[in-house]
């Protein structure tokens, strides 16, 4: 035998999962609301969509290539995500400069001067679009649903007006808001899908829905009368799906990951009852996202065999 | 139908079709070739050549012993002349003391040890003739087994349990054994439970092994021994996890051993050599292996003798069908990659495994998305991503704080890791540095003592 044989530490076999092909389900995850959208809010959505993906390719490419002079990773898709991703939280008539604005924003800023994919401590998307909404307040919350501006179903709540919306327009987006935030079915599906290829776990997102349905209620939001509108409209399916199971932003461990979407859903009650604004999911999920490290430390499992400990007993660090 | 398991865990492809229905051939060459027996045992004391350049030997002669109380004495399965006692390359690719004998083909055999102990042993010799028979733990670790079976006086023992889970994919020796000599297997376990006769016996099968479990279920008469289907999961048969699988038990953080929690494992090649250890007189001179991989012409599980070289048994099996990108001494997970097939059997090699490119993971290392995907399989609950963020900058410190020292290498997490990670190299290299930082420790306070 003549062949010359690889030598490497075990496992040598390995499982399906790369980050590659991750972001490519949860893109294929994500694409069916964004039709729905672009369906009831218009092509524009389709060209602010693009503008998002292109500006966020783009910037990552030009980093890698100029800036660190270092092999591109455009290649693991996790830029077309983000681009997808804050395009899906952007109003259809935002002006095209904006969005790419906020792109390159996400990009360079929140993610690359972090150091790249998997250092951010933020998620880039909301980070981005948190940004755009105090920049340009007017631009980011001006809605419209077949050619008529109106009031977002949370922003009539909060002004103590009825929710007069159809289960149905709600299920299918034909409601006003963000470009992919509205058609709750399809990002049900797209969650779902993600839970079953083993993706994401469904803990952070129920979690984080059925607590802000209960909380909002709790704290008498829009009267305590709308669990199903809670849920169902504004940002919170796109955030507690798509946003809050972000892996580089939120805890590894079970345990962790339960605090941190208990603690999203407090916070986006919070907002949404006596906050400034009608709806809290980005903020919230970016005040969580920064005590995601200091969850981690303190909900560490066990290790098999290690004494039994409090529940909130820090083991690490010397 | 909810069998006893352990919490974490991966499902690799199982691989185990190739040869689970093919029976155990023996592979005796009866022309005169090589024989190499390293001197090393992966854990313990290396042994000492008692036989020189010249010397004539027989099948199941004494080849070198060693007075260390983790060590066992090794045996010549062939015999023959001895031609050499040098350096040879062992499966670890590095190079160790062997003896090189030159076989007759004739396997002439020495007098048993039942000859040399002059009677039939009673149940206080056993562990003794265990020692004696050269016998060590054949799942792979090389464990010496008479002194796992000497547990300090204090520990209760009352489980006896053999793993014969063989979560490994592709390797089916464990399982063909069972299938071939359950009464062998039985008498064994019954031999261990005469040294501890409170202890209860319990076999360990993985449900995917049902032509065993129905075999030693049937063969199986003695009410102190019952068969224990577990979930098919790797690596239900790390000693930590089968433990806990059948018991409910956690043995405690290292450097705690089974014995603390009342168990002692065993592995089912491991107890049928007892067997023939106790039954026989016979010493650990030959092992059942599984050669396969989608490289190897016919895939078979051989008996073949301590010694012989890999390549011979790969031609055996009909030799490469395809070009393998690597090969491996024992399974695709816990195995280890060979850079040359002209090395010797020894006692822990249970597979020889072929793999071509289409198998073969080898990806660029990415950076980690923090998906907590290691952290959900670690079958000891570590969390994988920052044990290696540590290791990787030289914070030993909280490699050992946050446990690193109890990973098991399983290889659970680089499995599963999406970026490709390199987590087992990063905690057999933590591990080895804080080893080798304590022994440094150890070895300045002794001499500071020493100082005074």
């Amino acid at each position: 035998m003549n062949t010359k044989l690889t030598v490497s530490t075990s496992p040598h076999v390995h499982s399906e999962f790369s980050t590659r092909g991750i972001m490519g389900m949860v893109i294929f995850a994500l694409v069916p609301a964004g039709i729905m959208g672009v369906y009831f809010l218009g092509l524009r959505s389709l060209a602010v969509i693009a503008a998002c993906i292109i500006a966020c390719v783009l910037s990552e490419w030009a980093w890698n290539k100029f800036v660190m002079c270092r092999k591109n990773t455009i290649s693991d898709l996790s830029a077309v995500v983000t681009g997808l991703l804050l395009a899906y939280n952007l109003p259809p008539t935002i002006p095209i400069w904006m969005a790419v604005c906020g792109s390159v924003f996400a990009i360079i800023i929140v993610k690359q001067f972090y150091g790249g994919i998997g250092c951010n401590i933020v998620n880039p998307a909301l980070a981005a679009r948190a940004m755009m909404l105090i920049s340009w307040p007017t631009a980011m919350t001006t809605w419209t649903v077949n050619g008529i501006s109106g009031a977002t179903p949370l922003a009539a709540m909060k002004a103590g007006m009825p929710v007069t919306l159809s289960l149905w327009d709600m299920l299918t987006g034909n409601m006003g808001g963000c470009i992919g935030e509205t058609s709750s079915i399809l990002l049900i599906m797209g969650g779902a899908y993600l839970v079953w290829e083993g993706v994401i776990s469904a803990r952070i997102p129920l979690t984080y829905i059925l607590c802000t349905a209960i909380l909002s209620a709790l704290f008498n939001h829009g009267g305590g009368m709308f669990p199903i509108e809670e849920m169902l409209t504004g940002g919170l399916l796109i955030g507690a799906i798509f946003m809050a199971t972000d892996y580089t932003t939120s805890p590894m461990s079970e345990k962790g990951q339960f605090i941190y979407a208990f603690g999203c859903a407090l916070l986006t009650s919070l907002i949404r009852t006596w906050g400034g604004y009608p709806e809290g999911v980005s903020f919230s999920i970016l005040i969580m996202n920064v005590a995601v490290p200091l969850i981690d430390m303190y909900t560490e499992p066990r290790t098999l065999g290690a004494p039994k400990s409090n529940f909130f007993k820090r083991t690490g660090g010397k | 139908m909810n069998l006893p398991t352990f919490l974490g865990g991966v499902h690799p492809p199982e691989g185990k079709a190739l040869t689970e229905n093919k029976a155990i051939e023996t592979f005796r060459p009866e022309d005169s070739r090589e024989f190499v027996f390293p001197m090393a045992l992966h854990i313990g004391a290396p042994s000492t050549p008692i036989v020189k350049k010249g010397d004539s030997v027989l099948a199941g002669q004494k080849i070198a012993e060693s007075s260390a109380f983790v060590s066992v004495p090794k045996y010549s399965s062939v015999s023959g002349t001895v031609k050499a006692v040098e350096q040879r390359m062992a499966y670890t690719g590095g190079m160790e003391l062997s003896v090189v004998i030159e076989s007759d083909g004739k396997y002439t055999p020495a007098p048993s040890l039942h000859d040399l102990l002059g009677h039939k042993p009673a149940p206080s010799e056993y562990v003794n003739l265990i020692h004696e028979a050269g016998i060590v733990g054949l799942g792979g670790a090389c464990f010496p087994t008479h002194v796992k079976l000497s547990p300090p006086k204090d520990k209760h023992i009352d489980h006896i349990i053999l793993n014969a889970s063989e979560c490994e994919p592709f390797l089916n020796c464990d399982n063909r054994l069972m299938i071939e000599s359950p009464d062998e297997i039985l008498r064994g376990l019954e031999y261990v439970l005469e040294i501890f006769p409170e202890a209860e016996g319990v076999i360990a099968i993985e449900s995917n092994k049902k032509e065993a479990i129905a075999t030693m279920t049937a063969h199986n008469k003695n009410p102190k021994i019952r068969i224990m289907p577990l979930t098919v999961k790797y690596p239900q048969g790390a000693e930590k996890m089968l433990i806990f699988a059948v018991t409910g038990r956690e043995v405690p953080l290292v450097p705690a051993l089974p014995a603390d929690v009342g168990c002692i494992v065993l592995n089912v090649s491991t107890t049928y050599q007892i067997y023939k250890a106790i039954a026989e007189g016979k010493p650990l001179t030959d092992r059942v292996i599984t050669v396969t991989g989608d490289a190897i012409s016919e895939p078979k599980n051989l008996r073949a003798p301590l010694g012989v070289s890999l390549l011979d048994l790969v031609h055996e099996c009909g030799g490469f069908v395809a070009e393998p990108v690597k090969v491996l001494s024992g399974g695709p997970m816990m195995g280890i990659a060979m850079r040359s097939l002209d090395v010797p059997l020894v006692k822990g090699t249970s597979g020889i495994l072929a793999i071509t490119k289409k198998l073969a993971h080898i990806a660029e290392e990415g950076a980690c998305i923090r998906c907590g995907k290691c952290v959900e399989v670690c079958p000891m609950h570590l969390e994988p991503t920052l044990l290696d963020h540590s290791v990787r900058r030289r914070d030993y410190g909280k490699f050992e704080a946050h446990n690193g020292m109890n990973c098991i290498e399983c290889g659970s997490c680089a499995f599963t890791c999406p970026a490709s990670r390199h987590l087992v190299q990063s905690f057999k290299n933590g591990k080895a540095t804080v080893n080798e930082q304590r022994r440094k420790a150890a070895a300045q306070a002794k001499a500071k003592q020493e100082a005074k």
